[in-house]
């Protein structure tokens, strides 16, 4: 028995403790905005903030969660976040799939790093893969919401 | 193309009220319209295309794919802007697959070079019946109405009426002959032509969008398929106690290997399924299971290119020919000779393949991650028995496409298996099952010959390519391209007077598809290298030699729909040059630049790479200036997102893009060793300048990828004297 918070609710797990908290959040919760790309850890799509830091939901095992701290992207709540709005403003998706992922990563970025610079930007954010090649609009969002956050 | 109106057909009520002003536009006019058609599906039906709800709600439907191209906004625009529709007031309805729509398969960037003046009719059609409507009202005559935004106005009188007033009349009217039409002046456009951001915008950027992946439906079960690791490969045996273990796990079902041609059946192999993706991805990991590998276990991708490279330096079948080139080689005057090699790629859409699919006593509703809706309803018509007419295929959004999501077997998988289970089933590719068993980029050899004179111009030109073809999906005896497979030789427009394209014959041993472009990725590549190999050759400027070698402005094939004209392509390489401020900085020295251009997709495109390279074989793209004239523009920021894009796809596959074979199995998994780009490796100021055009829309989601390929192997020798010939750049160490 696992009992985590996500997106602020308490929530029990008594399933697989294997289950990768991707799958417990897409299959079980049925909250599909945090997407499966590679279950690696290798391209960012399934970023969430475990504690508040970006942390890769493909690879933690449900039983390892016990009191964690878990927000999707559905959680950042009704109000765009000021990331969600330099995305809009800079019309960075195309497919848009990544994006719930880059945008986990690059508020979490902005909470450490509240005037990153390129290389921050690129340390940050080189896990997330954006296979449409969205990254020089990722760029100048992130930059832009940081001006916006000052 | 055929116009009705269907306002007063008995189906959408689920949607729209009964008040509604319908309007159908049947795209393949040789097609009967139905009389009587069923109310059950929850969507637009069909035929219809334009809807204007009584309290002024527009909707339209877009009937291609979005797979991030931008189609799906970009098509409703074109309708809203000639009906004078409020933008904010318009809702879009994803069309459900039907032939009624004419193609919906959404590859080879053709969504709005096809359907842009369908959308304008369409638009002025719904128009021009407001109008009438409005000046049945008022008693006048309709030459002195006119509309305003959403509204059709009264010059005279400053009367107004709403078009949601009007939907009501409007749909009692005919529907005007096309004759009657009056299209807007390009002037008079609110839409077309200007920036605008994707209709999904905001549920993109929220994680409220929902892709195929995210599609459920009661009941669904999940299913993960360990497939023959060797292509045409069998289950020879099957152990699955292991697997029935794993809590969640309901049973495990054998997916028969396809009878080839495979064309897009299943490769076969084993399911486990079960009550979510994990238990389904875990009883998978436990599964016991012996195979026939067939006769491609032992194709291995070294011997394979020995045999591409053997058989590109023999005569192959002509593709194109122009005077003589062999009289011109026999002339005895000075020849340069190249080979090229570009590896097999894989897609790797950022969503893997997945469908969900229920099929219930005959009938077949399927939420695809497809480029190809009709096609969907084709193949699992076939694989599971049941007419086309009774597969219901809603397509989702998708998380990238790339020609991937063009082929259906992953919702054929899930069609067998929900007939075989009783339950939905949705099928998720992992990403190790999209690299293991991809439709591959083929690999490929090309070769090239050239006759130049004094001026290092050439007099003849031979361009060879080997590589194992497409047309293998569909004859596994094929061993030469399909037309379009060798385009990226053919499509050749230089001012050189002797000219042969052939094709090398080879032999597929795997899944071979269409990728982002086609053969332009390899055969620009090829083509190229090889101007800048032969401007220094002969001591010139790359720039001034290609400019030399398009020759005049002048119209190539001025017969053809879209004829090749010259003086296009003359002014993208130009202002891309001028961009880039080429031929002011001092190159070598780890600093270079690297220039192309070509026609794509009917797009006239020039690219300007800059790189610099470190002693250690660092490589980094500071810049690239692209110019592109893609015709008339809807949207100039989906323009610029999608050649910047491309930018990057191109320099994925340039650097790390590399698909190997050992006896049968492919050697990648994912993302580890499938490398893509990652945004510190990515150009870091991505310029794109698209040209003012009035020439008909062409095409954009492939236009930016192939150029990049040649334009960085250039701006890399011009840094460091290194001339790239194999890719990826991996292998030479550059990385």
């Amino acid at each position: 028995m696992v009992k985590l918070m996500v997106d602020g609710v308490e929530r029990t797990f008594d399933g697989d403790p294997d289950m990768p908290l991707l799958w417990y959040i897409r299959d079980i919760l049925g909250l599909t905005g945090t997407r499966f790309g590679c279950g690696m850890a290798l391209c960012g799509a399934c970023t969430v903030h475990h504690g508040g830091r970006p942390a890769r939901s493909c690879s933690m095992a449900m039983g390892t969660l016990a009191g964690a701290e878990i927000t999707t992207i559905e959680g950042l709540g009704n109000h765009l976040h000021p990331v969600q709005k330099a995305w809009i403003k800079n019309n960075v998706p195309q497919c848009g799939y990544c994006q719930s992922g880059q945008i986990m990563s690059a508020i979490a970025l902005l909470k450490s790093h509240p005037t990153p610079t390129d290389k921050d930007i690129d340390v940050a954010m080189a896990g997330n893969i954006c296979r449409c090649g969205t990254y020089q609009r990722i760029r100048a969002a992130i930059k832009e919401a940081a001006r916006e956050m000052a | 193309m055929t116009i009705k109106n269907l306002s007063r057909r008995g189906f959408l009520r689920a949607t729209l009220s009964t008040g509604a002003f319908l309007l159908g536009a049947n795209l393949l006019s040789e097609m009967a319209w139905p009389e009587s058609e069923s109310a059950t599906q929850a969507v637009f039906h069909p035929s219809v295309f334009l809807g204007i709800e009584t309290n002024g709600t527009v909707y339209i439907v877009a009937h291609r794919s979005e797979v991030g191209s931008g189609s799906r906004t970009a098509l409703p625009r074109v309708v809203a802007d000639e009906l004078d529709a409020d933008w904010s007031r318009v809702r879009i309805e994803q069309a459900i697959g039907d032939d009624r729509y004419g193609s919906q398969d959404s590859e080879a960037s053709r969504s709005i070079r096809q359907f842009f003046d369908p959308m304008r009719e369409i638009g002025a059609s719904a128009r021009l019946m407001l109008v009438r409507a409005a000046a049945l009202h008022w008693r006048v005559p309709e030459t002195e109405c006119e509309t305003g935004l959403h509204a059709v106005l009264h010059r005279s009188s400053g009367s107004k009426l709403e078009y949601g007033q009007l939907a009501v009349t409007a749909a009692s009217l005919p529907v005007p002959k096309r004759e009657e039409l009056q299209f807007k002046p390009r002037r008079a456009w609110h839409y077309i032509g200007k920036d605008a951001s994707s209709y999904d915008l905001t549920n993109l950027c929220t994680g409220r969008a929902l892709y195929g992946i995210d599609a459920h439906t009661e009941g669904m079960l999940y299913t993960s398929i360990e497939r023959p690791p060797v292509l045409g490969g069998r289950v020879r045996s099957l152990d699955n106690s292991e697997t029935l273990r794993v809590p969640g796990v309901k049973q495990t079902a054998i997916i028969e290997t396809f009878k080839p041609p495979y064309d897009v059946q299943p490769v076969g192999g084993v399911a486990v399924i079960a009550e979510n993706t994990w238990a389904a991805i875990k009883g998978r990991r436990r599964l016991k299971v012996e195979w026939d590998h067939g006769p491609n276990g032992s194709h291995r991708s070294d011997e394979y290119k020995e045999e591409l490279q053997h058989a590109v330096r023999q005569p192959g079948k002509v593709v194109r020919n122009v005077g003589d080139v062999d009289s011109e080689f026999a002339k005895g005057g000075k020849i340069v000779e190249s080979e090229y090699y570009v590896p097999q790629l894989a897609h790797v859409t950022m969503e893997p393949p997945t469908a969900l699919v229920d099929y219930r006593d005959g009938k077949v509703t399927a939420w695809a991650s497809t480029q190809n809706p009709q096609a969907v309803q084709e193949a699992i018509a076939n694989a599971v028995g049941v007419s086309k007419t009774e597969v219901v295929c809603h397509v989702p959004l998708l998380g990238g496409g790339f020609g991937r999501k063009s082929y259906s077997d992953f919702a054929v998988e899930a069609a067998i298996l929900s007939k075989k289970v009783g339950r939905p089933i949705k099928v998720l590719w992992t990403r190790e099952d999209d690299i293991k068993h991809d439709y591959y980029h083929p690999v490929s050899v090309m070769y090239i010959k050239a006759a130049i004179d004094q001026q290092g111009m050439p007099k003849a030109w031979l361009q060879r390519v080997a590589f194992p073809p497409i047309a293998s999906n569909y004859d596994p005896t094929a061993r030469y391209g399909i037309d379009f497979e060798v385009a990226g030789i053919t499509n050749q427009h230089f001012d050189v007077p002797n000219y042969r394209a052939e094709n090398a014959p080879a032999t597929a041993h795997l899944r071979i598809g269409i990728l982002r472009s086609v053969s332009n990725i390899h055969g620009l590549f090829a083509t190229y290298s090889f101007t800048d190999e032969l401007a220094h050759a002969s001591g010139r400027d790359p720039l001034e030699y290609l400019l030399t070698l398009i020759g005049p402005a002048r119209i190539i094939d001025p017969k053809e729909q879209f004829p090749f004209d010259t003086g296009r392509l003359l002014h993208v390489l130009e202002l891309a040059a001028e961009k880039a401020a080429w031929g002011k900085r001092r190159l070598g020295t780890g600093f270079g630049m690297g220039i192309a251009a070509h026609r794509v997709s009917l797009s006239y495109i020039a690219t300007v790479v800059q790189v610099e390279v470190s002693r250690d074989g660092k490589l980094r793209i500071p810049r690239i200036d692209t110019a592109v004239d893609v015709g008339t523009v809807v949207n100039p920021d989906n323009v610029r997102c999608q050649i910047e894009g491309a930018a990057v796809f191109g320099t994925s596959i340039a650097r790390t893009g590399e698909i190997t074979v050992s006896n049968g199995v492919i050697d990648q998994s994912n993302f580890h060793d499938y490398p893509v780009a990652r945004i510190n490796e990515v150009p870091y100021q991505n310029n794109v300048y698209v040209v003012d055009s009035s020439a008909p829309p062409t095409g954009v989601g492939e236009t930016g990828v192939p150029l990049i390929l040649p334009a960085l192997c250039n701006a890399i020798f011009a840094a460091t004297g290194q001339r790239i010939r194999q890719l990826p750049l991996s292998r030479s160490e550059l990385v």
